[in-house]
C-alpha cells in the first residue's frame, strides 16, 4: 500500500498562506469569487452562501430609489476640526483622504426620493468613509433629514452602517447622540414614521442613538449590531462569547429587531411598510 | 505648532470663553472672588498636563460619589430599586427626595468605595436594566411634575455579554429619548467621569453642569489611545488630543456651566464640594421653574439639536 500513496503535500507547496488577505470580491465565508459586474447584479450578496458584502451608499440609493427620483440635500455639509485633533496623523488630513478615496463629502448621504412611487426622505450611511463614524456633519445631516421629512410629511428611511461616534471630534461627537435623538423625537411628535435598516456594522454611538429609535427596525443577515463589539467585550470582561455574539441573528432572538431581511427582499419590504403607513 | 500658533490658539479660546453668558452654577453668593481666581487659573493653565490632572482627579478614589452628595443635601431620601422587569442595577441609583424644599427625582451613577461594593456596583458601569430603572423614575417625575436631577459618574456603560443581549445600545437611546420628552425641569451635573453613551443616557438635560475637575468624553483616554495610537499606554496623549476637561467642554458649548470644587479637588473636602454643588443645582432649578413644560422641552431639544461644529 505504501508505494501507492500519493504525496498530496506536493500539490499544496505553492498554495497561498491561510491568513492571506482576501480580494474584496472574494466571499470571506465560502471563498467564492466574483467579477465586479456579477457582484453588482447580485446587490453584493454572495450567490453561493448568502454572505452580504458591504454596499456603498450611492449604490444602495440607486437601488432603493425610483430611477431619477433622488435629489440630494445638504451635500455641502462637511466636517470641521474644532479640536485641531492629531493622533498619528491630523484629523483634517484623514478627512481629506476619506473624501478623495470615497468620492463622498461625509459618511452619510441624505435626500428626497420616491420608492415605488411613495415619496420618502432617505439617509444612507457609507462605512468606507472613516468607518461610517458619526461626527458633527453626520449628526447635522440626520437632523436635517428629519426636518425635511417633517416639512414634506413623508416617512424617513435610514440605513445605518457605522462604527460609532467619531473620536476625532471628541465630546462633540458624543453630543451627536442626544442631537439625533432629539431630532427623532421631533419626528415622532409630527407623526412621521421612521424605518431603519441596520447594515453591517451598526455599533456604539449610532446604535445608542437614532438607529435604535425607528418605528420599524430591520437588519441585514450577519450584520454586527452591538453597543460594544466582541473584541472589546472579550478584552474587558474575559467572558466566553456565544457563537453569534452581537450579530443580527442574536439581536432578533433577544427582541431588539423586528426582522432580518436579506438585501434582495429589502426594497419590497420597505414598499409594503410605506403602503401600510401611507 | 509654533509658539506663536499656540498663543493665537489660546487667545481665540479665551475670547470665546469671555463671550459665554456664564459661568452659571458658580455664580453664588461669596463665590465671586473664588470664581475670579479659578478663571485666572484656568486661563493660565490649559496645558496637556492640566487636562491629565482633571482625568486623575475625576477618577480619584476619594472623590465624593452620588450617595455622598445625597447624604449631604437631599432630605427625606427614598431610594427606588429595580427596573420592574429583570433586575436592580447598583451602578445606577434612583430615588425621590427633597432639595431646598421641593420634591425631586434623582438619578445617579454610583461607583462604590471598597472592593466588594465596587464589584457589586460594577464600578459604576450600568446595564440596560439601570437605564430601564432611570426611565421608570423619569416617568414618575413627569407624572407628578418633579424636577429630575442627574449626577453622572461612570467610565461608560457596562461592556459585557449579558448587557449586549439585554439591549445596551437601545436602552441608552431610549433613555435619552425619554429625557427629550420630559416637560419637567432637568439638571445634570458630571461629578466625576462622564464616560460616553453611558453618561449621556442620563444627561439630556435643560442645564448640564460639570464640576471643575470632572471629565466628559466620547471614549476613555485608554480606549482612544488603544484605537488611534494602537497603545493604551498613550492615554495621556489621547486625553490631550480630545480634551475632556470642563473648560474645553464649556468652550465647545456642550455644557452650560462649571461648578467650583474645594481647593485641590472635591476629594479634599466632601462637605464643601456638596455645598457648592447644591447651590449650583438649586440655582439652575430656580431659573427653570417658571418656564412652562412645553417650552422647556422645546428649548431643550433645540439646544441639543444645535450642537456640533461643521462647515
Amino acid at each position: 500500500m505504501s508505494e501507492a500513496r500519493i504525496d498530496v503535500q506536493v500539490e499544496h507547496k505553492h498554495a497561498p498562506p491561510v491568513n492571506q488577505r482576501k480580494h474584496p470580491n472574494t466571499c470571506p465565508k465560502c471563498g467564492s469569487h466574483y467579477r465586479d459586474d456579477e457582484l453588482q447584479a447580485a446587490l453584493w450578496v454572495c450567490g453561493h452562501c448568502g454572505h452580504h458584502f458591504p454596499m456603498r451608499a450611492r449604490a444602495r440609493i440607486d437601488w432603493y430609489a425610483d430611477p431619477g427620483s433622488f435629489v440630494e440635500e445638504a451635500a455641502d455639509v462637511r466636517s470641521e476640526d474644532p479640536l485641531d485633533f492629531f493622533d498619528l496623523r491630523p484629523y483634517a488630513e484623514r478627512l481629506a483622504e476619506a473624501e478623495l478615496n470615497t468620492g463622498l463629502g461625509e459618511a452619510a448621504i441624505i435626500g428626497q426620493a420616491t420608492i415605488d412611487g411613495h415619496p420618502v426622505e432617505l439617509l444612507v450611511m457609507d462605512f468606507t468613509f472613516m468607518g461610517g463614524s458619526m461626527g458633527s456633519a453626520v449628526g447635522e445631516k440626520f437632523s436635517r433629514a428629519c426636518d425635511s421629512a417633517i416639512d414634506r410629511g413623508v416617512p424617513l428611511v435610514s440605513v445605518t452602517s457605522s462604527g460609532g461616534a467619531r473620536m476625532q471630534e471628541g465630546i462633540l461627537s458624543l453630543m451627536q447622540l442626544p442631537k439625533t435623538v432629539c431630532a427623532v423625537e421631533d419626528l415622532h411628535d409630527a407623526h412621521i414614521p421612521m424605518f431603519t435598516v441596520m447594515a453591517h456594522p451598526t455599533t456604539a454611538g449610532v446604535l445608542a442613538s437614532f438607529a435604535s429609535l425607528g418605528d420599524v427596525t430591520i437588519a441585514e443577515p450577519g450584520a454586527l449590531i452591538a453597543f460594544t463589539g466582541p473584541r472589546v467585550v472579550q478584552q474587558t470582561t474575559r467572558e466566553k462569547l456565544p457563537e453569534d455574539f452581537g450579530l443580527a441573528e442574536q439581536n432578533l432572538r433577544f427582541g431588539h429587531l423586528d426582522a432580518i431581511v436579506p438585501r434582495p427582499e429589502q426594497r419590497q419590504h420597505l414598499v409594503k411598510l410605506l403602503r401600510l403607513f401611507a | 505648532m509654533t509658539e506663536r500658533d499656540q498663543e493665537l490658539n489660546l487667545r481665540r479660546r479665551l475670547s470665546g470663553l469671555s463671550r459665554l453668558p456664564l459661568l452659571r452654577g458658580t455664580r453664588v453668593e461669596g463665590e465671586a472672588e473664588r470664581l475670579e481666581k479659578q478663571l485666572e487659573r484656568l486661563k493660565a493653565d490649559t496645558s496637556d498636563e492640566a487636562v491629565w490632572r482633571s482625568v486623575e482627579l475625576a477618577r480619584h478614589p476619594d472623590r465624593p460619589y452620588t450617595m455622598d452628595y445625597v447624604a449631604r443635601f437631599i432630605d427625606d431620601w427614598v431610594e427606588l430599586h429595580g427596573d420592574r422587569g429583570r433586575a436592580d442595577d447598583g451602578a445606577l441609583v434612583t430615588g425621590l427626595g427633597s432639595l431646598d424644599g421641593r420634591t425631586i427625582v434623582l438619578i445617579g451613577h454610583q461607583k462604590g468605595r471598597d472592593v466588594k461594593e465596587r464589584l457589586d456596583r460594577q464600578f459604576g458601569m450600568a446595564y440596560p436594566e439601570g437605564y430601564g430603572k432611570a426611565m421608570r423614575v423619569m416617568e414618575i417625575a413627569e407624572r407628578f411634575g418633579f424636577p429630575v436631577i442627574s449626577l453622572v459618574d461612570t467610565p461608560g456603560a457596562y461592556p459585557g455579554v449579558a448587557a449586549e443581549q439585554h439591549g445596551q445600545g437601545g436602552a441608552i437611546a431610549r433613555s435619552q429619548a425619554e429625557m427629550a420628552r420630559l416637560t419637567v425641569p432637568t439638571v445634570a451635573c458630571i461629578i466625576g467621569e462622564g464616560g460616553s453613551g453611558g453618561a449621556v443616557a442620563i444627561a439630556v438635560s435643560d442645564r448640564v453642569l460639570m464640576q471643575e475637575n470632572a471629565i466628559y468624553s466620547v471614549i476613555t483616554p485608554e480606549g482612544c489611545a488603544a484605537i488611534l495610537w494602537r497603545d493604551a499606554g498613550e492615554a495621556k496623549k489621547a486625553a490631550a488630543a480630545f480634551k475632556p476637561d470642563a473648560l474645553h467642554c464649556l468652550e465647545l458649548g456642550v455644557i452650560d456651566g462649571v461648578v467650583a470644587e474645594p481647593a485641590g479637588g472635591a476629594q479634599s473636602d466632601h462637605d464643601e464640594a456638596a455645598r457648592l454643588l447644591r447651590a449650583a443645582l438649586v440655582e439652575c432649578l430656580e431659573e427653570l421653574e417658571d418656564t412652562p413644560g412645553e417650552e422647556l422641552r422645546r428649548r431643550r431639544r433645540a439646544k441639543f439639536r444645535g450642537m456640533g461644529v461643521f462647515a
